[in-house]
């Protein structure tokens, strides 16, 4: 038996028979995940947990309890200035003028072709003070983007090392934060604390007390929160964060459950469904795509050019109707002419269905379209979906 | 770990288990672990010929794709429907219900070429290192 295609998150078997490069990268939570006997695998440059007890299992807990996930190794970049606002404006898509201290932000970073160079989360801590959030495997990338576009007054550091980041997430994620910080002085209500918001709270344990910063942010679908902390106070807060959801039935989940739970929730994976090369209004982010906001952005004129030509292909969902799984890097067919391509799929635990997100021509994207998808050299048929597959009521 | 002494192994992590002049074959306790919760299975059909260190069917967990590889030459005599719409057997009962194909060998002789249980317990010993 051998691992025939590896997705991304899928080197587990390759792990266990050839020894890990020493050069990857490890999350201050490390020593607890081999603690907790997860599997490893290799994930933009980081040795990172695939799963504990089962990539199912850690799924249904997420949507049914609440589930935790070592997310230390995506980037943190500072911005802060007199000039971060409108620096920000032009190097990212959404509306930063719209953010007042305490909120979040879904945004791009667009390349001048109009491709996403990274989706990221924008944080205003205080006036002229950002933080944002990058994926793990672009934070040099990004931080070599806004270096190269610099301005004066506009300070950039990336802190990526200093932070620990840990999400949590599901139904129950309010009741484990108000176990783990009964003295807060605000309650974890939604009403108190909807999303993307973010505060801050101490949190002791023993002689250390350290500042986490909150935010009501999450990728999986669920209701939930990730919590920035010093790095080397993360696994203290990680053992606490297990210890307060026990009898929640709180789990630690690997990236395995993250790409299901994010696949069912439709929300987009760079380098899958955003890349360099296309452009963002393709991938069904159009809504942080503000072409009216004041000040112009990168990537704006190129895209305001591609949707006067029309787009050659946009995103959309498919089930898979035959018997079958169909994951990424499948051609995509209508009668035999190819019209598209998967950019992610498999069979997804909560729905019990083999679903996916796919590239195809705009006169392909009804849902209801039936195409067909190359497996291993056979067709199966597939048909057109309405986003979101899932979401949480 | 569950490693059946009547049963013969590859370093692919497959088990074949002679049954009279018929050869019955699957996936490991070791492989199934490894692979995680197996979520659909493809089979070959009744008739078709394996060959030795050839793949003949296709495990798909959530996350990965595998091959199996056959343990010896030979004609597929049955293989296990079941699977289609149990994929999940593969990870409960490896050595049992879900036993993958039976063949008719063409040659019994390479059933001897595989690892004894004792074998292949030291061999997935030393890949845990």
């Amino acid at each position: 038996m051998a691992v025939e295609s590896t997705p991304d998150l899928a080197t587990q078997r390759e792990a266990n028979t050839s020894p890990l490069s020493l050069a990857l990268r490890h999350t201050p939570l490390y020593q607890e995940h081999r603690k907790l006997g997860a599997k490893f695998v290799e994930f933009g440059g980081w040795e990172m947990p695939v799963l504990y007890s089962g990539v199912i299992d850690e799924h249904l807990c997420v949507r049914s309890a609440v589930g935790l996930f070592d997310v230390s190794h995506m980037g943190e970049i500072f911005v802060r200035g007199p000039r971060a606002l409108d620096f920000l404006e032009r190097m990212t898509t959404n509306t930063v003028s719209a953010l007042v201290p305490g909120k979040a932000q879904y945004s791009l970073l667009l390349n001048e072709q109009g491709g996403v160079v990274d989706d990221i989360i924008i944080y205003l801590l205080a006036p002229e003070e950002y933080l944002i959030c990058v994926n793990a495997a672009n934070t040099d990338k990004d931080y070599e983007w806004l270096k190269a576009h610099q301005e004066s007054e506009v300070e950039l550091e990336n802190a990526s090392a200093r932070f620990g980041q840990i999400a949590i997430q599901g139904p129950k994620a309010r009741e484990l934060f108000s176990r783990l910080l009964p003295n807060a002085a605000q309650p974890f209500t939604e009403a108190a604390f909807p999303a993307f918001t973010f505060r801050k709270e101490h949190f002791a344990s023993g002689a250390r007390s350290e500042e986490l910063l909150i935010a009501c942010t999450g990728y999986t679908g669920e209701d939930g929160f990730e919590v920035f902390c010093p790095a080397e106070f993360t696994p203290i807060l990680w053992q606490a964060l297990l210890t307060a959801g026990a009898e929640l039935g709180v789990k630690p989940c690997g990236l395995g459950a993250r790409d299901t739970l994010r696949l069912e929730a439709c929300y987009p994976l760079h380098g899958h469904e955003l890349t360099d090369d296309l452009p963002a209004i393709s991938s069904n982010v159009g809504w942080v795509v503000k072409f009216k906001k004041a000040t112009s952005f990168i990537g704006k004129d190129a895209l305001l050019a591609r949707k006067e030509q029309g787009l050659q292909h946009v995103l959309v969902g498919f089930e898979v109707v035959d018997r079958g799984i169909v994951r990424e890097h499948a051609r995509v067919l209508s009668e035999n002419r190819e019209v598209g391509w998967t950019s992610s799929g498999t069979k997804t635990p909560t729905l019990d269905k083999a679903l996916g997100l796919a590239f195809v021509e705009p006169q392909y994207a009804a849902p209801g379209t039936e195409l067909a998808a190359e497996v291993r050299g056979r067709l199966l048929k597939i048909r057109v979906a309405s986003l979101p597959f899932y979401r949480r009521n | 770990m569950n490693t059946p002494k009547d049963c013969k192994y590859t370093r692919e992590h497959e088990w074949a288990k002679a049954e009279a002049d018929r050869v019955r074959i699957g996936i490991t306790d070791y492989a199934q672990q490894e692979l995680g919760d197996i979520v659909f299975v493809e089979l070959p059909t009744v008739g078709k010929q394996v060959r030795k260190g050839e793949a003949f069917a296709t495990v798909e967990s959530v996350k990965a794709v595998s091959e199996v590889y056959a343990p010896l030459d030979g004609t597929v005599v049955e293989a296990n429907e079941s699977l289609a719409d149990l994929p999940e057997t593969l990870n409960k009962a490896p050595h049992a219900d879900g036993w993958m194909i039976v063949i008719e060998p063409s040659d019994t002789a390479q059933l001897e070429e595989l690892m004894e249980s004792s074998e292949y317990d030291s061999f997935i010993e030393e890949l845990a290192k």
